[in-house]
C-alpha cells in the first residue's frame, strides 16, 4: 500500500511551508525525514497522515486520495505520533495504550499486550501518566500507535526523549514492523541515527520562499557531506563503516 | 456500567425516598392522610426535577472538562447558561411570564441563540481555543445584558423577581417542569454520550485525536447540542444552578479510569445525587425563608474550587 504525496504545497496561516513536494513511500522500509528547523518536516509528516489540508496537490494511499477516506478507515491504516507528548488526564499506561484501538472500536487485547511488551512497559502497566518520566511517556505514546496495528507508522521525533538503550529498542521494533510489511516514516534530527537505521532519507531544506526536497535517496547519498554542507551549512565528515557511521563536525 | 456509576446509582436509590420524606415537616407516609397528595403533587416532581437537572449539569460538566482537557472547565463557560438566563430575564422584564410556558420557552430560546452564536463564531474548524474564547465572550455579553435588565427593571417587583429567579431554586415546581426538562436533558445526555470515545482521544491532544479518527466538527456539534439541551433546559426550569458541573466530575474521577468517556454516566448520577441532596437540605434548614438552591450550591462550590486550585498548585492534580 503505497503512500504518496503528489506535488503538494502546504501553508500554515499565511506562510507557505512546503512548495510542490512529491514523495512516493513504499511499505516495508524505514524512511527518515531530516532537515533544518522550519524546513517543513513535521508539516510533511502531518500531510502524509492526512491531518493537514494541502493547498495544492494531494496525498494518496494506495492510489486513493487520503482526504476522501473515512477518518476511521484512515486511522486504521495510518498511525501518527505527534511531537508533543501531551496526556491531559492521569490515565494509567495500559488504558493509554488501549486508546490506540479507537479506530477499530474494540478492546484488541492481543494488540495492546503486544505493544506493551514491545516497548518494555510491562512493569509500568498500572502507573498513572503523571508518574512517568519523559522517556516512559514517549514509549507509552508510541505503544498507543503500535496497538492500532497500522500499515503506516508516522512518528514525529519519537527518539528525542529516549535514552540510548530505549532508542535502540524502539528502532529495533520499528525495524521489525517494517520487516513485517508496515511502512515507517520518522522525522528525526539525529543524522547518524538516520544514516545507520533508515533505508531511505528525505532531506528538506528551506529557501527564501518555502521548504522543498533537497535530497532523497539512500542514506549514504542523501546525507553526503556535500548535502549536509548545502542544507545545514555545517562542515562534516562521516567516519566508520556503513551501518555504524558517526558524524564528525568541524 | 462502571463501578462509579453503580455506586452513585445505589446512592440515588437511597437518597430519593429520604428526599421525598424530608422537609420542614417530615412526612409519615403511613399515618398522614395527606401524604400521597403531598408526595405526588409536591415532593415527587421536585425530587425528579432535582435528579434531572443534576444529571444534566453533571454530564455536561464531565463532557466539557473532557473536551477542554481542563479540570476547571464548567458548562457555564460556553455562555449557554448565561444566555438561557438572559432569555428568562427578558421574559420577566417584559412581564410576559404570565403564561406558565413563556419563561422556560424564552430561556430555551436564549440557550439556542447562544448555541447558534457559538456555531457561527467558532464554526467547523475554529479549534478549541477560539471556541472557549467565543463562549467566554458570549457569557460576558449575556451577563452584562442581564445586569442591565436588572438596573433598568420597570418596577421594584420585577427587579426582585429577576434577582430571585437568577439564584436558581426548585421551590414550587410541578410536573409541568418535569415534562419540559426531562426529555430535553435526557436527549442532551445522549448526545454527550455518543462521541465520548472521541473525548478520550482528545486526552492526547487535538492532532492525535484527529489521527485516531475523531472528527472535530462532529464532536463540537454534538457537544454544543448536548450542553445546550442539558444546561438550557436546567436554566429554563430552575434558574442558574452553578458549580454542579464543576464539582461533580472531580468527585467521580478518582473512582474511574479517568478517561472522559468513563465519567459521563457516573457524573450524571452523581450530579443527580448532589442536587437532590442539596435541595433536601435547603428544605430542612430552619430559616425563615428557604435558602435558594443556587446560593447553597455556590456556598458549597466556591470553597471547593479554592481547594481545587490549592491542590493544583501543589501539583497533585
Amino acid at each position: 500500500m503505497i503512500l504518496c504525496a503528489d506535488n503538494i504545497s502546504l501553508s500554515r496561516g499565511a506562510r507557505l511551508v512546503l512548495d510542490q513536494v512529491s514523495v512516493r513511500l513504499e511499505p516495508g522500509k524505514i524512511t527518515a525525514i531530516c532537515g533544518a528547523n522550519g524546513a517543513g518536516k513535521s508539516s510533511l509528516l502531518m500531510a502524509l497522515a492526512g491531518l493537514l489540508e494541502t493547498k495544492v496537490g494531494c496525498v494518496l494511499l494506495a492510489e486513493n486520495e487520503l482526504s476522501g477516506l473515512h477518518p476511521q478507515i484512515r486511522a486504521q491504516r495510518i498511525g501518527y505520533l505527534p511531537q508533543e507528548a501531551e496526556i491531559a488526564w492521569d490515565v494509567a499506561v495500559e488504558n493509554l495504550v488501549r486508546l490506540g484501538r479507537m479506530p477499530y472500536r474494540d478492546r484488541g487485547d492481543a494488540a495492546v499486550e503486544a505493544a506493551i511488551a514491545a516497548l518494555d512497559l510491562e512493569g509500568l502497566r498500572h502507573r498513572p501518566a503523571s508518574q512517568l518520566s519523559g522517556g516512559e511517556k514517549a514509549r507509552a505514546l508510541l505503544a498507543r500507535v503500535l496497538a492500532g496495528e497500522p500499515q503506516w507508522i508516522l512518528a514525529d521525533e519519537p527518539l528525542a526523549a529516549l535514552d540510548l538503550a530505549h532508542q535502540q529498542t524502539l528502532l529495533s521494533h520499528l525495524r521489525k514492523a517494517a520487516n513485517a510489511g508496515a511502512g515507517v516514516v520518522i522525522v528525526m534530527h539525529d543524522l547518524a541515527t538516520a544514516m545507520n537505521h533508515a533505508d531511505r532519507v528525505i532531506v528538506l531544506s528551506e529557501d527564501e520562499f518555502a521548504g522543498h526536497v533537497a535530497a532523497d535517496g539512500a542514506p549514504e547519498e542523501a546525507l553526503s557531506a556535500h548535502n549536509i554542507k548545502r542544507v545545514w551549512g555545517v562542515d562534516a565528515r562521516w567516519i566508520g563503516e556503513p551501518g555504524a557511521r558517526a558524524l564528525m563536525t568541524y | 456500567m462502571n463501578r462509579a456509576a453503580l455506586l452513585f446509582a445505589a446512592l440515588l436509590v437511597i437518597l430519593l425516598p429520604l428526599s421525598l420524606l424530608a422537609g420542614r415537616v417530615w412526612l409519615d407516609p403511613f399515618t398522614d392522610p395527606r401524604a400521597s397528595l403531598i408526595l405526588m403533587e409536591l415532593r415527587l416532581p421536585r425530587a425528579l426535577l432535582a435528579i434531572v437537572i443534576g444529571a444534566g449539569l453533571g454530564a455536561a460538566g464531565a463532557a466539557m472538562q473532557g473536551y477542554l482537557r481542563n479540570p476547571l472547565a464548567d458548562p457555564g463557560l460556553f455562555g449557554i447558561a448565561p444566555m438561557a438566563a438572559l432569555g428568562a430575564v427578558a421574559s420577566l422584564w417584559l412581564g410576559v411570564s404570565a403564561s406558565q410556558w413563556t419563561l422556560p420557552v424564552m430561556a430555551l430560546a436564549g440557550a439556542a441563540l447562544g448555541m447558534a452564536l457559538l456555531a457561527i463564531i467558532a464554526g467547523r474548524t475554529g479549534g478549541i481555543a477560539l471556541f472557549t474564547l467565543a463562549g467566554l465572550m458570549i457569557a460576558s455579553l449575556a451577563g452584562a445584558l442581564t445586569a442591565l435588565a436588572i438596573t433598568l427593571a420597570p418596577s421594584a417587583f420585577a427587579m426582585s423577581e429577576i434577582v430571585m429567579w437568577l439564584n436558581g431554586a426548585l421551590t414550587d415546581r410541578s410536573w409541568r417542569d418535569v415534562y419540559l426538562a426531562a426529555p430535553l436533558v435526557l436527549a442532551g445526555i445522549a448526545l454527550l454520550g455518543i462521541k465520548a470515545r472521541s473525548l478520550d482521544a482528545l486526552t492526547l491532544g487535538e492532532v492525535a485525536a484527529r489521527s485516531m479518527g475523531a472528527r472535530a466538527d462532529l464532536l463540537l456539534a454534538l457537544l454544543v447540542g448536548g450542553v445546550g439541551l442539558t444546561v438550557g433546559a436546567s436554566v429554563a426550569v430552575a434558574g442558574i444552578i452553578g458549580f454542579v458541573g464543576l464539582i461533580v466530575p472531580h468527585l467521580v474521577r478518582p473512582l474511574t479510569d479517568r478517561l472522559p468517556s468513563s465519567l459521563i454516566l457516573p457524573s450524571a448520577l452523581a450530579g443527580a445525587c448532589l442536587v437532590l441532596a442539596a435541595d433536601s437540605v435547603v428544605r430542612i434548614l430552619p430559616l425563615v425563608t428557604e435558602l435558594r438552591l443556587g446560593i447553597a450550591l455556590s456556598l458549597l462550590g466556591a470553597p471547593f474550587f479554592l481547594w481545587l486550585l490549592l491542590k493544583m498548585r501543589r501539583g497533585r492534580l
